[in-house]
């Protein structure tokens, strides 16, 4: 099914030398607009999209099944940020918007990217970005940062204070920038793992009122339904990072000897890798369960979702670890690619909450 | 309407009407769960009752045959009846380690007549069993096993020991391990089913770091078994153990999880107290619970999923191991924490208050669960070996 056709697509097309030969040229485009193109034709743009806008209607297991090889491969797509994020909030967003830029997407034409944090730490709740009323429209003033893509994006999706104080979900609200717009910059620095993030400063940019998505103060609504779906797929995509990491490692064990002996046949490390499988097994299955919650719409699902970010974070971060120590001093060379798993699993490790933010949330939500 | 949506709203009207109240209470000891057996104990009449009821209706043994007094249940429906149950409160009617361990090996290993005779006393709950496996010997090791059953004709003259036989003392009949060929280690052991009360079978209690314990040594002086008790092909009984040991692995690894505990968190807040902002005055304790809780639910995914694939027959036979491993050291994480969060009340041993020191022994005991049915040290060699298939020496 969808797995047979993505598995082989990206195998062959967007394997890690294909990511390794965009950071060795220098690109800072930050993915290929042709492979972009490839995912279109597929249809995998649309994955999330509904069948009326000439998506495919799926739900969020497949998308995931999508996003799982992006992690296996690294493979540098906008394919989260847009065809899950920005797809997401579209759900949300007017007939005008969504006939404006599903289709582009749709056709792998357009690039979008969610311009939430403004703080080192990922901090959704805290909106400090200011958008004043102007008229007829609303005038943004201040800077979101670690935006994925942002520096390509053909429009962001920012999220801003029109009411209240920092603190308050009540006057948030979402609007739709096209990236094109005066007084727009974005800045991309190259991240450890390579990828491209931006800095995105907004000093005065005027938007009009049909830029707003959803309704004005009420964002913080959509928001969250954008969040739980980007982070049910990075926890996809860690689950991807991580399974490749444990099954390098293992195939290591199997063909490295010392002293003699596969180091395979090791009880130390044989209780280390098999430790290592189960906490991916675990995490496998939460992140499985937070899709298929998000799918059936079910009110337990965001919290699943913070499950699975949380335990997927911990769970690969264990297999990249591990697979360094295990690889040795080849698994410290930039040659090798098993650093770059472990520099991958950071970054999405990091995105949108890591594990310490998600307990904390789930504390909170529970009371103590 | 589908029929599973038909099927979950007669199920719901059905517990609602047929469900004591009694039995939707959270299971506060172990007294409030029934264990069935010839000598069974109801510590109140709701108790019975509730059993009656669900025996009637096949649903102690949701998912077995009609023919055996099951339910006949859809592995969906079956699961649709766990989570109306869950949702209601209702406490399980029949706490029954046979039921989710012997009963499906009965199925697909036993003969017609072995499923007669004990699968509907076993789903009513009149015999209690217990599991003869491991021996002073043989415990993680268990292959090597050495109590032996000598072949007599029409039946087998059975002697050697038994230890941490659970409940042997409590129990009718036991299923057991017993070697009927010393010439090969794996392929030359037998699984009978006999009666307890057999002449020659002697139990004596084993009393554990938590002052109490369902442990048992057991001794076989020439017992005598009827070969019609014999399951699966003489000499082919680890086949049996295994299978067997895939399901007990699957329902050890949840234990104390469940329904009745106070969560951590609240726990944690009436001992130490909050702050004015209403969190754990511990933020140290309180990362640890979150971080814990969090490994907790992820768990209770990957157990869902375990047992949906064991019910389709996808699962890896090796996947018990994963569970087993994984569940029973979280279990030991979240009774440490429960030490920690209860501070000086969860040291009473013997106050009322704290229920005959119900927090500190239940944490003593579960020391015990990583070692039972296979040490974790066994399940993650079975995990290198044959799932990932990691190298021998």
């Amino acid at each position: 099914m969808l797995a047979d056709t993505v598995r082989p697509f990206l195998a062959e097309q967007a394997s890690v030398s294909h990511m390794r030969a965009l950071r060795d040229a220098d690109d800072r485009t930050g993915f290929s607009p042709e492979l972009w193109k490839r995912f279109a034709e597929l249809g995998l743009t649309g994955v999330l999209m509904d069948e009326v806008d000439g998506g495919l209607g799926l739900g969020h297991v497949e998308a995931g099944i999508v996003l799982e090889e992006i992690g296996r491969n690294l493979t540098p797509s906008p394919f989260l940020e847009t065809a899950v994020g920005a797809v997401t909030t579209l759900k949300g967003g007017s007939a005008t918007q969504r006939q404006a830029w599903l289709p582009r997407v749709l056709a792998g034409e357009a690039v979008g990217a969610l311009a939430v944090d403004e703080t080192a730490r990922h901090r959704p709740e805290r909106i400090g970005l200011h958008a004043e009323r102007v008229g007829n429209g609303f005038r943004l003033l201040g800077e979101k940062r670690f935006v994925t893509y942002g520096h390509v994006a053909n429009f962001l999706i920012v999220a801003a204070r029109t009411a209240g104080s920092e603190h308050e979900p009540l006057g948030i609200t979402l609007f739709l920038v096209e990236s094109n717009v005066a007084n727009l910059t974005a800045e991309a620095d190259r991240l450890a793992d390579a990828s491209l993030a931006a800095r995105v400063k907004f000093g005065g940019v005027q938007v009009s009122r049909d830029a707003v998505i959803g309704e004005i103060d009420l964002g913080f609504g959509i928001l969250t339904a954008t969040l739980s779906a980007l982070r049910a797929g990075v926890s996809a995509e860690l689950v991807g990072v991580g399974s490749h990491a444990l099954a390098m490692t293992v195939g290591y064990l199997k063909q490295r000897k010392q002293f003699g002996r596969l180091i395979g046949s090791f009880q130390a490390l044989q209780h280390r890798a098999a430790h290592l499988y189960a906490e991916m097994e675990v995490a496998r299955a939460a992140v499985l369960k937070a899709q298929q919650l998000l799918d059936g719409k079910d009110e337990r699902a965001d919290q699943a979702v913070m499950v699975a970010k949380a335990m997927s974070g911990m769970a690969s971060a264990l297999a990249v670890q591990e697979g360094i120590q295990m690889h040795g001093g080849i698994g410290m060379t930039d040659e090798y690619d098993i650093g770059l798993y472990m520099k991958r699993q950071r970054v999405l490790a990091e995105l949108f909450g890591d594990a310490d933010y998600h307990a904390n949330f789930l504390a909170k939500l529970a009371g103590y | 309407m589908s029929d599973l949506e038909t099927f979950r709203q007669t199920t719901r009207a059905w517990l609602e009407a047929n469900c004591p109240a009694e039995m939707r209470l959270p299971i506060r000891s172990e007294e409030d769960l029934v264990w069935g057996g010839r000598r069974a104990v109801y510590k109140e009449p709701a108790q019975k009752l509730w059993l009656d009821r669900m025996v009637a209706k096949g649903w102690t043994a949701p998912d077995w045959p009609e023919r055996y007094g099951g339910g006949g249940l859809s592995p969906e429906e079956t699961k649709i009846l766990r989570n109306e149950m869950g949702r209601l409160g209702c406490r399980s009617p029949l706490s029954s380690f046979g039921l989710s361990t012997l009963g499906p090996t009965l199925l697909k290993y036993g003969t017609e007549e072995q499923k007669q005779e004990h699968l509907p006393k076993l789903l009513r709950g009149e015999i209690l069993w217990c599991q003869g496996y491991s021996e002073p010997g043989a415990g993680s090791d268990l292959a090597s096993l050495s109590t032996r059953a000598e072949d007599k004709g029409d039946h087998f003259l059975v002697s050697g020991q038994k230890i941490w036989t659970s409940d042997a003392d409590k129990a009718d009949w036991i299923f057991c391990l017993v070697r009927t060929d010393t010439s090969s280690k794996h392929s030359g052991i037998s699984f009978l089913l006999f009666d307890m009360e057999t002449p020659g079978v002697l139990t004596k209690p084993i009393k554990l770091i938590s002052g109490a314990s369902p442990f048992c040594e057991t001794f076989f002086d020439n017992v005598k078994v009827p070969k019609k008790n014999l399951v699966g092909a003489l000499n082919k009984g680890w086949d049996v153990a295994k299978y067997l040991l895939g399901h007990e692995r699957e329902s050890i690894s949840g234990f104390g999880s469940g329904s009745g505990q106070l969560e951590l968190g609240e726990m944690a807040k009436r001992t130490t107290g909050t702050e004015p902002d209403g969190r754990l005055d511990d933020p140290i304790l309180r990362a640890r619970v979150a971080l814990f809780e969090v490994r907790a639910q992820a768990f209770s995914a990957v157990s869902e999923r375990f047992v949906d694939e064991l019910k389709h027959e996808r699962a890896h036979p090796a996947q018990a191991s994963v569970i087993k491993y994984f569940g029973t050291e979280l279990n030991k994480q979240r009774h440490e924490l429960m030490m920690d969060a209860g501070g000086s009340d969860a040291l009473e041993w013997e106050s009322e208050r704290s229920r005959g020191g119900a927090n500190v022994r239940a944490w003593l005991r579960t020391k015990a669960n990583s070692i039972e049915g296979g040490t974790s040290e066994v399940q993650l060699n079975i995990i290198a070996k044959r799932i990932l298939e990691l190298p021998g020496v």
